[in-house]
């Protein structure tokens, strides 16, 4: 018998390769230089005069801290989703596991009008909410429902799988031991799923970055208020400032890239300890 | 044997799917001269429809040849950037000059005296800005100034992305400049306005439904055309009586909205002839009469005379006697660090 020792192939490892990097230039490469390149034009000072703007500042707090807070909710939720969807059985449930889908399938612009319509001051919830004083639509809590509805479905279904195959062994072999419920839960089980569920909240969290079509809808745009940052992007081409509007798409692109880049390094260190 | 068979029925298929791909080439290149796009702005969708109906028909009448007309909407903005970055429109009719004139700096494809190829600016029809208030109008809202008492909900599209905001801004400047001849005051009007709202959608239409479906705020700043759609939406969905009424200010501005040629793409279409037809057409007493049944206000004094019930007469005053020109309205007012940056800025406070 002849032992493999590369993994077993058809296809040649260049031609494949070649194509690899050939599509991801024309698709990612290509047009990111293209906006560096176009950014460029600005120059270093022009840059910093783009990005130092206080309303550039405020809407980035807002854009990435409203990422934030509905990435650590999606977390949660959609722990909690992936959670009750692979441990029990119910009527109902395939019809539930396909609704978490829908937020991907949905066009985002859709989403932004529904939820707009349900917590405007007259609408559905809104109404029940503003004689408190409580207002959701056209303020950043609008905006965070927005982006947790987005983001929702990465959490569950990059956790799922993980727990599906989860062992069962490794819960039993807890419990002989001594461990308590709480304890096995804590010791045995999330140490598993960290990886995944870092991976998902990342995920939800780059695309609440860069969401547009629901949030212009729900956010009521007020600058320096409610203001995100892919809409200045947009103010800036309305007034035909292409560079800038660059300009601020690369600080985007670099931030998102440096906070993807080191989740997916504490990813891959979680995995490796387990490993 | 079999194989072979199962080739040849490949083949066939492939030869059929080969005269296929041609004949449309063909015909494609065959429509090619006599098609034209037209690239407009949002609120002009359901006029050009009807105008593009009955110019095909003249144009055939005319010349014998069949043409087809294709309508690309959006905000005017937005438009004019997909015509600047290659958009092949024959024509573009946009909501503000200086989309326009964004066109002729951003590379050329229009010239650079546009406004004069066709009569009266270039603008075949023209519209205002109006406000829409709730049905028996509780605030009382009459003029201008009623717009900035404290309390008044006050919704607008936001001027950075919007070109029907600009227009109310600009409406708003005017009339205050006008009023309170110095410039600290008008200033003060205009921070006041914007103090007064509390959404900014990113287009016309968005605040239209912020408006009338989510119920907020008291006053509509809107397009002439836009207030009267959401009267008749609203007379058809309460069974006749419209939830809104339309209140003509004392004054107002003159919303030119220009048309022109985008020569470059014309010429290499070689659609120059029927592109110019077209425009023209606008002016003629039929185009008028169609523009004058989708609320915008023609040009033609007896047609506006004849729908003087559709268009009250107004005062309407123009971006160049209040700030000489759109170039320089727009460096003033809307530019990074201009007029509608620092009020806003301030209004926040």
């Amino acid at each position: 018998m002849k032992l493999i020792f590369r993994p077993y192939s058809k296809t040649s490892f260049g031609l494949s390769l070649g194509l690899t990097t050939f599509y991801l230039s024309l698709l990612v490469i290509i047009p990111l230089s293209a906006l560096f390149f176009k950014s460029a034009t600005l120059g270093i000072s022009g840059l910093w005069e783009v990005l130092s703007e206080e309303r550039i500042k405020q809407a980035l707090y807002l854009s990435f801290g409203a990422g934030g807070v509905a990435a650590i909710i999606n977390l949660f939720v959609g722990f909690l989703f992936a959670w009750v969807l692979v441990r029990y059985n119910f009527p109902g449930k395939k019809i539930l596991d396909s609704l978490v889908d829908l937020p991907f399938t949905l066009p985002t612009a859709v989403a932004g009008i529904a939820l707009t319509t349900i917590y405007a001051p007259n609408g559905f919830i809104g109404k029940y909410l503003t004689p408190y004083g409580i207002k959701i639509a056209y303020t950043p809590i609008g905006i965070v429902i927005a982006l947790v509805f987005i983001g929702f479905p990465f959490v569950v279904r990059t956790v799922q799988p993980i727990l599906e195959d989860l062992p069962k062994e490794l819960e039993e072999s807890a419990y002989c031991l001594g461990a308590n419920r709480f304890q096995t839960f804590i010791k045995v089980i999330l140490p598993e799923l960290i990886p995944s569920l870092l991976a998902g909240t990342s995920m939800a969290f780059a695309r609440g970055i860069g969401e547009y079509g629901s949030v212009v809808f729900i956010s009521g745009n007020l600058p320096g208020k409610t203001e995100i940052l892919p809409l200045l992007i947009v103010t800036k081409l309305e007034q035909y400032e292409y560079a800038k509007a660059t300009g601020i798409a690369v600080l985007m692109l670099v931030l998102s890239f440096t906070i993807m880049f080191g989740i997916n390094y504490l990813q891959n260190r979680a995995s490796r300890r387990l490993g | 044997m079999k194989a072979k068979s199962k080739n040849s029925v490949l083949r066939s298929i492939a030869k059929g799917i080969g005269a296929l791909a041609l004949t449309a080439i063909f015909s494609l290149s065959a429509y090619a001269n006599d098609t034209l796009l037209n690239v407009s702005f949002d609120p002009t969708r359901e006029l050009y429809e009807e105008i593009n109906k009955k110019f095909v028909e003249s144009w055939k009448k005319k010349s014998g040849k069949d043409l087809t007309i294709q309508q690309s909407h959006g905000g005017s903005g937005k438009q004019a950037r997909a015509v600047i970055d290659g958009l092949e429109a024959d024509v573009v009719t946009l909501a503000l000059a200086y989309d326009i004139d964004s066109i002729v700096s951003n590379g050329g494809s229009v010239s650079k005296d546009w406004e004069k190829a066709f009569p009266n600016h270039s603008t075949p029809y023209y519209s205002t800005i109006v406000f829409l208030v709730r049905k028996g109008n509780p605030k009382g809202i009459k003029d201008w100034d009623d717009v900035v008492k404290p309390g008044i909900g006050v919704i607008t599209p936001n001027p950075k992305t919007s070109g029907g905001a600009r227009w109310n801004y600009l409406a708003a400047w005017g009339f205050a400049k006008k009023q309170y001849k110095t410039e600290e005051k008008a200033i003060e009007f205009v921070r006041n306005l914007y103090k007064n709202t509390s959404v900014l959608d990113t287009g016309a239409r968005g605040s239209t439904t912020t408006f009338v479906q989510r119920g907020i705020g008291d006053v509509l700043l809107a397009w002439e055309n836009e207030a009267e759609l959401a009267l008749s939406e609203s007379r058809k969905a309460n069974g006749g009586v419209a939830q809104f009424e339309v209140v003509y200010p004392s004054t107002s501005i003159l919303a030119e909205t220009p048309v022109a040629i985008v020569e470059k793409v014309a010429a290499k279409k070689g659609t120059q002839e029927v592109a110019k037809a077209y425009l023209d057409f606008l002016y003629t007493k039929e185009g008028q009469e169609i523009i004058a049944k989708h609320f915008f206000r023609p040009n033609d004094a007896a047609i506006l005379k004849a729908n003087v019930a559709k268009f009250p007469k107004l005062q309407l005053f123009d971006v160049r006697s209040i700030e000489g020109s759109w170039a320089a309205a727009h460096k003033k007012h809307f530019a990074d660090g201009g007029l509608f940056d620092s009020i806003y800025g301030e209004a926040k406070k």
